[in-house]
This record gives C-alpha cells, structure tokens and sequence, in this order.
C-alpha cells in the first residue's frame, strides 16, 4: 500500500508554536480547512472545538457525558448531549463538510455504523483513535500478560469504556471493506509527533501510538 | 364534627389587582382599532394594549435588544418590586446588571402576555364594547396570537431584530414561536424547561385547574368581579396542583418530608398537620391575591393548543427549516413536566436543520421551577451561551 505518500507534512506543527493544544488536535485542525463547517463527535471538553472556532471554522459537537457537555456550553460552544451510536442517526445527509471522530471510535458500540454514518453526515471525515497493535501494547500483552493500560489509556478492563479496540491495520481493512476512500493518514508517536512518511504500514502499526485518518467516500470527494 | 380549613380569603382585596388589568403600573403600548391584532381564532382584537417594562439601554444600533418571555403566572415585573405583591421580580437572579441577562450590556424588554391580568389586554380588562369586564367574551388566545402581538410592540418600540428572546416555560414556548415565526428576527433563541408542543399530560393537568376554578360556585361564569367577589377556593386549588407538578417528588421530601407543622402530634382533624399542606396552601392562597382566575383559564388553554410542528404538517424540523439564530435549550433533570426527552426531541429536529444549537441538561432535584431558582451551573451557561453569540453579533467590542 502508498497510503504514507498521501500524508502531507504539518505546517505549524513546530514545538513552540503548540501551545497548549494536544498535538493530535492540532494535526486534525491542519486536515480542515478555513470556512467549513464541522461536526466533532464525542468532543469532550471542547478543546478541539475552541481551536477549530479560532481558526475561524463553524464547530458544533456531540458529547456523551452531560459534565462535558455543560462545560462545552458554558465555554459558549454549540454542542448537544448525545451518543454516537444512537443520535448521528438524527442527522440529515451532507450536514457538514467534516465530521470528527477523536479517540472515540473505540468507544462506540457499533464502529462500522459509526463510521458510515460520518461519511453519511459530512463529505469527509477525520477519525483518530489509539492503535492497539502499538508496540507497548503488544509488549504488555505478550510478556506481561495482561491486558495494556498506557499513560492514554490507563482504563481496566474490567471499566474501561473502550469495547472495540482495533490496530491501525485493523483500521484500514475496514475502510477497504465498507469503500471509504483514505485521502491521508498519518500516525503519531507517544508524544503526539507524526511518525516519518517514508516508513512502511507495519512501522507505522508497531511504532504508532494513534492513527489520524482523512477519509471521504470513494468515488464522492470534491 | 372533624375540623377543617381551606384556602382563607385573599388579603389583597380584588379591586387593587384589577385595577392593573386597565391601568397598570408598566410602561403601556396602546393598538387603536386601525391596528388589530389577528388572533388565530379568526378574530380581529382591537382595540388592545400591551403592558411592559424595559430595563438597560437599546444601543444605537438597536442591535442589543432581549425579549424576555414570562411563565403561566408571571408577568412583565421580572425585576422590579411587584406593584400588587411588593415582592422582588420573579426573575431577579437573572436579569440585572452583570446577570446572566447583563443589564449594562443589554436592553431587555418584558411584556405581559396577551390575555394576562397585569395591564395587557385579557379577560379582567374592561371591554370597551361593554364598559364591563371582558370575562369570557374574551376570544380565546394562543401562543402563537401572544407572539404576534409582541411582535407589534417590537414594530412600535423600533426594533427590527432581537438579539435574543428568552424564556422558560410557557416563556420559553413563546421564545420557539418567535423563532419559527420570525427567523429573520431573532438573532439567538434561549429556551428553557419547555416543549414544542404540550403532552397529554400537562393538558391533563391543566384540565384540573380550569374544572377547580369553574368549579367554585363564585367563579359565577366569569363575572366574579361585578359582585365583588372571586372563586379564590378553586384557583386556589387549581395552583395548588399545579405548584406540585413544578416540584419533584426528592425535593418535596428534603424541604418538608413527613415534619409537622407547629405541633408535635397528629390532630385527627383536616388541619393542616403536615408542613407540605401548610406550604401548599401558603401557595394557593397567596397565587389569589395576584392572579385573575379567567385569565388562568385562558393561558393555560394557550399552552393546551401549543403545537409547532401541528403547524408545519407535524414535522417539527420543517418550523426551522434553514435557519440562522443560534439556540441554546435547557432543560432540568428533575423536571417531569418538561422532561428533558421534550427538549431533546427539539434538538435532533434543530439538528436535522442544521441550526447551531446547544443543549445542556442541569442537574437538580428541583423540578420544574428550577428555571426560576438559584442554579449557578444554569446561570453559567446562559451567560456564555449569550457571550458567544453576543460576539458573533458584534456586540462585545464597544463597552468592555
């Protein structure tokens, strides 16, 4: 697979210029582009919304937790309490030009629903979610053999949330089988920097701590 | 023989709260006969007036403009001291310089209803054709002919657009009529403990209240007041239902639970032994002293017919279609009779429109009534929710 070349390099992406946004927000805001409109799905406490509203980007989100929701609220954004596997139904067609999935797919009861209907709602959609097939998690697995908590994940498996881990191979698989066209994908490292563009698939699933997907429908995109 | 006590008479005597109903102590927008209001029972209102009051300053660019709309029994002194009760207004905690609804930053305009008792044009109003009171000549009214005729006071007072129209409740059907049916008017809609349509159970309820005030043989077919007299007994008992559906069943028990009130054992008798009775009653009794009991009748069969999307071939999302005001929708986890699944049904049909909308469910044990409550996590999202859409309008870069 070529997927590697189709990820662009990150202007902006420089240490100083961070500040205090999460480096996988920052790269998600590099995929949207000015004047869109976007729905972040499970967006928490608005983090990325406020970083996309100040890029000038029209943001609306979709939180599960009613905390979340009211801190998002009371930060003046326009996001509604809801869950992604019961209310992205309500949603007419082409909504909005990107709909998000941060960290939150592997939380969702029916991922591949999920998935479709993003691309239902928005002509493209960026998805990122922690890559189980990272090599920390492999190491816990295979030598210490439990299952992996990590500084990102440190959930048990007894009450985490996430009940559909996958890889980022696992990842593109499904994008292969419900037709979703990768239009970038990019893996971050522990700290939130994108892996080298020139690694092959296997690096990248070994050495990714998350994958960062822009994804359209094959044959639709603009 | 069993001893027994029920509502006492009104303390205010009915002549000074009528005497608001034609002359009240608010500002007062007058409608001659050239300018009726159309009400949605094919009758032309006219004349009528409007009574309100305003606090803050319209901007120059009578771009800050707040509608606030009041509940069933509220009225336009949302806060100043009440002329009939000289209690504060009902919405204090949140209307007032640096309030939520911030009085230096905006002008807000609260009018009474039509067919309230406090000066606009209702059932206790004196009808000109007669020299008497309207009773029940008075035309049937709808939330829908209630918007209408704010709308007419905002053409008089100059105000094309509102920055904002608020309200819970009853209020807050009024705040999503406006919206449905001046989009281009209203810049941002605040609606709070409210539904686009009323159940079958508050229709229930609010049937109740009406057959307790008919009820009462001194309701004499809505000509009370040329006797002098009021049914105070069946609307007292009418606001006794309904002030225990604007309660929740958790906060009843932590404000009176089973306690006794100023006596230690049951009295075997109808007395009010039990504080919760003691309370209610407080409330019927003193609900009389300030409300006309045909105009309880006629708000609360508005709020009967109260149905948006009935207007838009049943699809609720259709009354918003396309449009542009941002909403922000409260509701309270408490409150069953506007229970939170009213106000998400709303948001997914905002949604499936597209509109930018917020929705925020509170957390309390305070029911219903919280809206009017002191609840800092409410009173922290309305103000943000107002911040950010006063920027999109323009209206933080002047003033600081």
């Amino acid at each position: 697979m070529t997927m590697q070349q189709q990820a662009l390099p990150l202007t902006g992406m420089a240490q100083p210029d961070t500040g205090h946004y999460r480096g996988d927000h920052l790269l998600v805001a590099e995929m949207v582009e000015r004047g869109s409109k976007v729905l972040d799905v499970g967006c928490g406490d608005g983090d990325l919304l406020l970083l996309l509203e100040s890029r000038g980007i029209d943001g609306r989100g979709i939180e599960l937790s009613r905390e979340g929701v009211n801190r998002c609220v009371a930060k003046g954004l326009a996001v509604v309490q809801g869950d992604a596997d019961t209310d992205l139904i309500n949603y007419p067609d082409d909504a909005f030009d990107y709909v998000i999935l941060s960290q939150t797919l592997q939380a969702t009861r029916q991922p591949r629903v999920v998935l479709e209907n993003l691309l239902r709602i928005g002509r493209r959609a960026i998805v990122s979610f922690p890559n189980f097939g990272f090599w920390r998690m492999r190491l816990q697995l295979l030598v210490g053999g439990h299952m992996p908590r990590t500084e990102n994940l440190p959930a048990t498996w007894y009450d985490s949330p996430n009940i559909h881990f996958c890889t980022i191979k696992d990842f593109v698989q499904l994008c292969d089988e419900i037709n979703v066209k990768m239009e970038r994908a990019v893996a971050l490292d522990l700290y939130g920097r994108p892996l080298r563009l020139n690694l092959p698939w296997w690096f990248w699933n070994m050495f990714g701590e998350q994958g960062v997907f822009l994804l359209s429908r094959a044959g639709k995109a603009k | 023989m069993v001893k027994v006590q029920s509502i006492p008479s009104p303390a205010i005597h009915a002549d000074e709260r009528s005497q608001e109903a034609d002359h009240p102590s608010s500002l007062v927008a007058l409608f001659g006969k050239d300018q009726p209001l159309p009400l949605d029972c094919g009758i032309d209102l006219a004349p009528f007036q409007i009574a309100y009051q305003t606090y803050g300053e319209l901007n120059t660019e009578r771009s800050n403009a707040i509608l606030v709309c009041h509940a069933l029994t509220g009225d336009q002194h949302v806060a100043n001291i009440h002329p009939v009760t000289a209690k504060p207004g009902w919405w204090e905690t949140m209307v007032g310089p640096g309030r939520p609804l911030d009085t230096d930053s905006y002008f807000i305009i609260c009018p009474n209803v039509i067919g309230g008792c406090m000066g606009s044009t209702g059932p206790a109003s004196t009808n000109p054709a007669t020299g008497k009171m309207w009773g029940l000549d008075f035309p049937v009214i709808t939330i829908p002919d209630m918007v209408r005729a704010q709308a007419m006071l905002l053409d008089r007072l100059g105000i094309e657009t509102l920055f904002c129209v608020v309200g819970g409740s009853m209020g807050g059907m009024q705040a999503l009529q406006w919206t449905a049916a001046y989009p281009k008017r209203v810049f941002s809609t605040l609606a709070i403990a409210c539904s686009t349509r009323h159940s079958a159970q508050n229709i229930a309820f609010h049937e109740l209240g009406r057959q307790a005030v008919m009820a009462d043989p001194d309701w004499n077919n809505g000509r009370y007041s040329e006797k002098g007299i009021q049914p105070h007994r069946g609307l007292g008992v009418a606001r006794m239902a309904a002030h225990i559906t604007y309660l929740s069943d958790a906060a009843l028990h932590r404000k009176f639970g089973r306690r006794m009130q100023d006596r230690e054992l049951p009295t075997f008798s109808f007395d009010a032994d039990f504080q919760v009775e003691s309370y209610l009653r407080h409330q019927g009794s003193s609900f009389v002293e300030r409300f006309d009991a045909n105009s309880y009748l006629y708000l609360t069969r508005a709020m009967d017919y109260f149905d948006i999307a009935a207007d838009h071939n049943g699809v609720l999302a259709q009354a918003f279609r396309g449009i542009q005001t941002r909403f922000c929708v409260v509701s309270f986890t408490s409150d069953w009779l506007f229970p939170t699944s009213e106000s998400r049904a709303l948001v997914h049909a905002l949604n499936a429109s597209s509109a930018r909308v917020s929705f925020a469910e509170i957390e309390t044990d305070r029911g219903h009534d919280a809206f009017l409550l002191d609840v800092p996590e409410f009173f922290d999202i309305s103000r943000a929710f107002l911040q950010s859409a006063g920027t999109a309008r323009g209206l933080n870069r002047t003033g600081g």
